[in-house]
């Protein structure tokens, strides 16, 4: 477990060096949450009809969409695809620890310090400045919190899924562009989940998608009461452990035909 | 000498496009992943227009339209402009050095370093919301009509290409081209995807005055679709409009010029 814990670390670390790219990327964040307020703003601005959630709490929830966008399993690691590429993963075989668990570990660190380093100065932002609302209650927070521990998971053990799928495709850049499409479309990130039309709510409600980005976030709303807490839970939990049973299998079965390029 | 230009442009995108062949399971998988991901956002507007039936005023087909003119044109320029794109990297390695010696004009050369083909993948989901929308709307197909479109379209690709170019200007000042920049190239195409009226107006003049991206869509479309703007603009001027997307990417090659003036090796 120590191992792992230094792995984390050590990872953590070396990805807080790069503030530069934190600012460009806070600042591009701040602006496309502007743009998108804006659009729904004027959506909300043209009915007077009751909808499924209410204009403030759209905002609210954009606002940490853009704050936590960076924990989203959007692409893979690089790092990894070299040492694929160049026969380094051969090093990687031999440490002595469990290499699903190893890749894991990086994932983890990966989605949650850049994310860190954005979703601070953001969320500040967007309270003071753009009015964004604070959790409903002390219970919506807690619950809020232990969701978005599950929300990261989950990412990282989709991250590491499709890790895992470049041990076949070398590149993994098909793989991910289909994932990212995706969840883009059923987390709630392009469209808050509610606003969906009534038909495709238990569609998307299986899924796994709705767990990074809308089951928190409507938890901090008290869109979904704390009342439901464990049942929503549940529903993340169940599908980090499906990711992570399939990243095994499927890591088991290329590691049995591995070939390792270079010489 | 522009015939010439023209034959060595095709030539270098002949190159490319075979390259990109050679990998085709992967990139028919990044073609299919590019245009889920565009076509979610068309799927967002007929989401939202679902849930509120109109946008102050506009109905879904008047959006799309727009939405189609921003896209595909936003397509065709990306497609278009790789080179720039990759241009940060040329000046750290020093591998601009090998283009500058080469006897073409540095633009050309890098707007036919590679024509990405899974950037046209914006096309697909642009062409048939422009086409859905054009066919719901009974738009008739009149010289007039063709004629703006065309001319919104080119502006609008001039445009954004002129960005694309402005933005690796930059690199030969800062050695890095600048993430930021990307702000207001999908940024724009996010914002003026919709109807430029429905933003407060600082930001709508931001687009409107500032980058002008509101000039290559917002405008013209609504002259070919014959809606009145709930801005008040004068219908020569939605005509005129899009001309000013070419203004913008001749300037914008100006400024490269004397980028390219201003260039110190690194080196190495």
């Amino acid at each position: 477990m120590i191992s792992y814990w230094a792995i984390i670390s050590a990872r953590f670390r070396s990805l807080l060096q790069y503030r530069s790219a934190a600012l460009a990327g806070l600042v591009t964040q701040i602006v496309w949450g502007m743009i998108r307020v804006m659009i729904f703003q004027a959506f909300y601005s043209s009915t007077n009809a009751e909808q499924p959630m209410s204009g403030s709490d759209v905002e609210t929830y954009i606002w940490l969409g853009q704050a936590f966008l960076a924990a989203l399993p959007w692409n893979i690691d690089t790092d990894l695809r070299s040492l694929i590429r160049s026969g380094g993963i051969g090093y990687e075989l031999i440490r002595p620890v469990d290499l699903y668990s190893y890749w894991l570990s990086r994932a983890l660190s990966w989605r949650t310090a850049p994310m860190l380093m954005r979703a601070i100065p953001l969320l500040i932002f967007a309270f003071v400045v753009m009015g964004m609302s604070p959790p409903v209650s002390w219970a919506a927070a807690a619950a809020f919190f232990v969701s978005m521990c599950a929300a990261i998971l989950l990412s990282s053990a989709i991250t590491t899924f499709l890790n895992v799928t470049m041990l076949w495709t070398i590149t993994g850049d098909g793989v991910t562009q289909m994932t990212f499409g995706l969840i883009l479309i059923f987390s709630g990130m392009l469209v808050p989940l509610p606003l969906y039309p009534d038909w495709s709510q238990p569609i998307i409600n299986a899924m796994p998608f709705r767990g990074l980005v809308d089951t928190p976030y409507r938890l901090y709303l008290g869109h979904i009461p704390v009342s439901e807490f464990a049942g929503v839970l549940a529903h993340q939990l169940v599908w980090i452990l499906a990711f992570i049973v399939a990243g095994r299998i499927a890591m088991a079965r290329a590691l049995r035909r591995v070939v390792v390029q270079g010489g | 000498m522009v015939l010439d230009s023209l034959f060595v442009y095709r030539r270098f995108l002949a190159v490319s496009l075979r390259a990109q062949m050679q990998y085709k399971a992967s990139f028919l998988m990044q073609l299919g992943g590019r245009i889920i991901v565009t076509a979610g956002e068309f799927m967002a507007i007929l989401v939202l227009f679902d849930r509120f039936e109109s946008l102050i005023g506009w109905n879904v087909y008047q959006v799309a339209f727009i939405y189609g003119i921003v896209n595909i044109s936003f397509a065709v320029a990306d497609a278009m402009t790789t080179g720039f794109d990759l241009f940060g990297d040329m000046v750290k390695t020093g591998d601009f050095d090998r283009i500058l010696i080469r006897p073409r004009s540095t633009a050309l050369q890098l707007a036919g370093q590679e024509l990405t083909l899974r950037r046209i993948s914006r096309l697909t989901p642009g062409l048939v919301a422009l086409i859905w929308a054009a066919m719901h709307l009974d738009l008739t197909l009149t010289v007039a009509n063709v004629g703006l479109l065309t001319l919104s379209i080119s502006g609008g690709a001039s445009l954004f290409a002129g960005l694309i170019v402005l933005q690796a200007t930059l690199a030969f000042w800062t050695t890095e081209t600048l993430e930021m920049m990307n702000t207001l190239t999908y940024g724009g195409v996010e914002t003026t995807q919709y109807p430029i009226n429905i933003y407060r107006p600082w930001f709508r003049n931001f687009f409107t005055f500032g980058i002008p991206l509101a000039t290559v869509s917002y405008f013209p479309a609504l002259a070919i679709m014959g809606t009145p703007d709930p801005l008040g603009t004068p219908l020569w001027f939605q005509y005129i409009a899009p001309a000013i997307g070419i203004a913008f990417l001749i300037a914008s090659l100006q400024v490269w010029r004397i980028g390219v003036r201003h260039y110190l090796s690194t080196g190495s």
